[in-house]
């Protein structure tokens, strides 16, 4: 018998053996939050830990699924950011009643991402982005009885179907005019004829849908305020990371024939969404609102690092989302832990914050400082190398916008800092009894965000198993 | 014989049906009609692969089972939006889009 189907697909059958378990517990008898949630946490740990085992490289099903050192690597990204998510939201989940659900939806949602990214195939891709979007639309409702919930799930659904039979007309485009679905074969068969270039573009649209770049984010920062926190913190973290890995994979070795043509479109898209999520981020209250603007933003410089087109442009751009990672979801942490036990989701809620939390102000602080991009923070190291790379394609004008847009995210994410350590609150947030798990959590992200940027044998990790164009 | 009718007038038909799709979701109200409308766009994507298939390329049948697994994936979109939609009437007592808009800007 032949196991290179077991080996290939481990990540995947590990992931799906783990929902089948979740629905059988389900199945099962009462059991207590606590004990669920440990379970889950512990398998989590392990799912992430054996994907580090047994680098492969190979193709199954005729070329519709790949594996090689890098897409590992990105699906181990992922384990680990939706392991952090799931400790973080301890103190939510333990008091909800529909915690095998959560994980279900969450976990189904990471195993359709886990097959686009591996996709050699656009029905494949096609199949994983839907696999991936369907169920999280139905989490963003997770709030049954909020107003706002229900809301955020209905823009959520209706924007992503949208995007997806934008995207499907792209593909059947693409079909009628190079007769084939596989990645492999198209590339030889690309021209840049109008009508595959109008193809491409409608293909592009869908995939900035997802990843919320400007023109096309006005869904983000609705969706991201009513979804419960460790929703918005998977959508703003794990799908975004999923979708930009599939992205540059796809442009740098599917799409290389039209390269002049998307770069151009890569600049558009950055210098708006850089632009317009900066402004919308400085005039926000409401803390998940405010993140998804930063996050809108950053994804403007990962686009810069993508348009290098080079080695170095797809190892930045997965060194920086690693950075992404920990610091977003340290701040989602803290938001996560403050939303579950007070139910207080403002940033004029955390004037004072510092006097009543000192643990949790320092996390928030250092998180915020990596986003925006201070020098001992990863966040820092994180951005250089994504500007150098967009800087060796010789476009200056476009770095040194995205560096003048850097002050401007200074200002919003200082003025958090504060409100935090600095401002006067005669209610501040009471003094709170944070859960081991999500503490854990918090530590892990924090000392990511300060190692990752210090220990350059993680970028050059990244930078050797990268490729270019 | 009949003359075979060319490949430009199936695609016109499918371009405006997408278009018809695409000014549905944008002028309709009723969160229904919008997923009606987008189930439009879908079918307009069918119409392209299976015609692609049949005038182009009729040796292999991609374009037939991406249509296939496109009807299949519409079904689960829809019974996912309508349960959404479903849980909305209960909290709005309405399914007008323009009574959920608590959140803006």
């Amino acid at each position: 018998m032949n196991y290179t189907i077991l080996l290939h697909l481990r990540q995947e059958l590990l992931l799906a053996a783990l929902i089948f378990l979740l629905l059988f517990i389900k199945l099962g008898k009462d059991r207590s939050n606590e004990s669920i949630l440990n379970f889950i946490n512990l398998a989590l740990l392990v799912n992430l830990v054996a994907g580090f085992c047994c680098h492969e490289t190979g193709e199954l099903f005729n070329g519709m699924f790949n594996t090689n050192t890098i897409i590992v690597f990105e699906k181990n990204l992922l384990n680990l950011a939706v392991l952090l998510i799931s400790m973080q939201s301890y103190a939510w989940l333990k008091t909800n009643n529909n915690v095998i659900e959560f994980y279900l939806l969450t976990l189904t949602s990471l195993l359709g991402m886990f097959f686009m990214i591996s996709s050699g195939n656009l029905l494949m891709f096609y199949l994983g982005l839907e696999m991936s979007t369907i169920p999280l639309a139905a989490a963003a409702n997770f709030d049954l009885t909020k107003r706002k919930s229900s809301e955020a799930a209905m823009k959520l659904i209706l924007s992503s179907a949208f995007s997806s039979a934008i995207l499907l007309l792209g593909i059947s485009f693409l079909y009628g005019t190079t007769g084939t679905l596989s990645f492999s074969i198209i590339t030889a068969h690309l021209n840049g004829n109008p009508l595959q270039l109008f193809a491409f573009i409608l293909l592009v649209t869908g995939f900035a849908f997802k990843i919320s770049a400007v023109p096309f984010h006005l869904w983000t920062a609705d969706v991201y305020e009513g979804s419960p926190v460790a929703v918005t913190s998977f959508l703003s973290v794990i799908s975004k990371a999923a979708v930009l890995f599939t992205l540059v994979n796809i442009l740098y070795k599917v799409f290389t024939p039209l390269a002049s043509s998307w770069y151009l479109i890569l600049m558009v898209l950055t210098a708006a969404t850089i632009l317009i999520g900066n402004l919308f981020a400085l005039r926000q209250d409401n803390f998940k609102r405010f993140l998804a603007f930063s996050s809108i933003a950053q994804v403007g410089f990962i686009l810069i690092g993508i348009s290098s087109s080079s080695q170095a442009g797809m190892a930045s751009l997965i060194y920086f989302v690693l950075i992404y990672i920990f610091s977003n979801l340290a701040a989602f942490g803290v938001v996560s832990v403050v939303s579950a036990l007070t139910g207080k989701e403002n940033i004029s809620d955390f004037k004072g914050f510092y006097k009543t939390n000192p643990m949790l102000s320092w996390v928030l602080t250092i998180a915020l400082f990596s986003l925006a991009g201070v020098p001992p923070t990863a966040g820092f190291f994180g951005k250089l190398f994504l500007l150098m790379a967009g800087a060796a394609k010789g476009n200056y004008g476009i770095i040194i916008f995205a560096a003048l847009n850097m002050v401007i995210s200074f200002y919003y994410y200082l003025s958090v800092v504060k409100a935090i350590f600095m401002d006067e609150n005669s209610t501040p947030i009471e003094k709170m009894t944070v859960p081991v798990v999500s503490k854990i959590a918090m530590y892990i992200c924090v000392v990511g965000v300060i190692v990752t940027g210090l220990v350059s044998m993680v970028y050059d990790y990244i930078h050797s198993i990268s490729f270019g164009l | 014989m009949m003359q075979e009718i060319p490949l430009t007038h199936i695609l016109f038909v499918s371009t405006a049906l997408f278009f018809i799709g695409m000014y549905g979701l944008f002028t309709r109200r009723n969160l229904i009609t919008m997923l009606m409308s987008i189930e439009l766009m879908l079918n307009s994507v069918n119409i392209n692969f299976v015609a692609f298939n049949k005038y182009l390329f009729p040796d292999n049948l991609d374009g037939l089972f991406f249509t296939l697994f496109i009807i299949t994936i519409a079904a689960a979109e829809a019974a996912v939006a309508i349960a959404i939609i479903i849980n909305l009437y209960r909290s709005h007592q309405s399914i007008d889009v323009e009574d959920a808009t608590e959140m803006k800007y």
